[in-house]
């Protein structure tokens, strides 16, 4: 049953932190190059127009959520078990959701460094 | 590229593991918060080591926030994952901590699923989207023009 309760946990993370992750990605190709903005606006401008990104608070949210739910599968399983599964998922569902959602290129190249990057964080954390 | 963008994702890698160390450092002192006094999780940040922490973790978000205006998820993602590589090097160097065959197997794929994705563009380009806004951003268009198909 325990078992049952951490991985739901897991995907809840996962899930609020790729809606998360997406979400902030969008909010900031919105608002566009910051640096460039704050050459030609000055920073103020920047938290400004950053600030008043209605994406930019729901990723706020989401990310609070996953880390909400993260202390709740830490307290029914290992942290050993539940954050590199947790991370490592979340960097393969960022692939996808980004390519869903975000239309970003998601080539090859970026495939293989996605699933690279899983497989050693979960042999890391392991 | 050039090195303000490469120095933003240093310090998305560097903040987020500094945070989450000194985090984690912090809450071992503070002890076990049970299930059932959640709100005493309030009286962790009376700890130092918490306060520190929590700077930090800001530090990552607005450099994960920053890097994100000009870059894509994809792309991004991967430096976040390098912070685990830096830890592991100081627990090894600086701690001279045992690492495990299995961690070190861990680093080289994170550190090659990183340089693989760094070799390619650093954003989509979309063409319609783009032609609206050419005009404001200029070096945007440059940057992406450069990119293998």
């Amino acid at each position: 049953m325990r078992t049952i309760y951490t991985w739901s946990a897991i995907l809840v993370i996962v899930f609020a932190s790729v809606v998360g992750d997406v979400l902030l990605s969008h909010a900031m190709k919105q608002v566009g190059d910051v640096g460039e903005l704050r050459r030609r606006s000055g920073a103020f401008a920047v938290i400004m127009r950053t600030l008043s990104n209605r994406n930019f608070f729901l990723a706020v949210f989401s990310m609070a959520a996953a880390f909400f739910s993260l202390l709740f599968a830490l307290s029914w399983g290992d942290v050993s078990l539940v954050a590199p599964a947790a991370a490592s998922l979340t960097f393969i569902a960022n692939a996808v959701a980004a390519k869903i959602f975000l239309h970003e290129k998601v080539d090859r190249r970026r495939w293989i460094a996605a699933s690279l990057v899983a497989a050693g964080v979960a042999l890391l954390a392991g | 590229m050039n090195f303000r963008k490469y120095l933003v994702l240093a310090g998305v890698t560097v903040f987020a593991v500094a945070g989450d160390s000194m985090l984690s450092h912090g809450m071992k002192q503070v002890g076990g918060i049970s299930i059932h006094h959640l709100q005493s999780v309030i009286f962790a940040v009376a700890n130092p080591w918490v306060v520190i922490g929590i700077l930090f973790l800001l530090g990552f978000f607005a450099t994960y926030t920053n890097a994100l205006s000009w870059a894509d998820l994809t792309y991004v993602m991967p430096a976040t994952a390098l912070g685990y590589v830096l830890l592991a090097l100081v627990a090894r160097f600086v701690l001279h901590e045992h690492i495990s065959p299995q961690r070190w197997i861990g680093i080289v794929l994170i550190t090659s699923g990183v340089g693989f994705v760094a070799g390619g563009p650093a954003l989509t380009e979309h063409p319609l989207k783009e032609a609206g806004k050419i005009v404001e951003e200029p070096h945007a268009a440059a940057v992406a023009g450069g990119v293998d198909r």
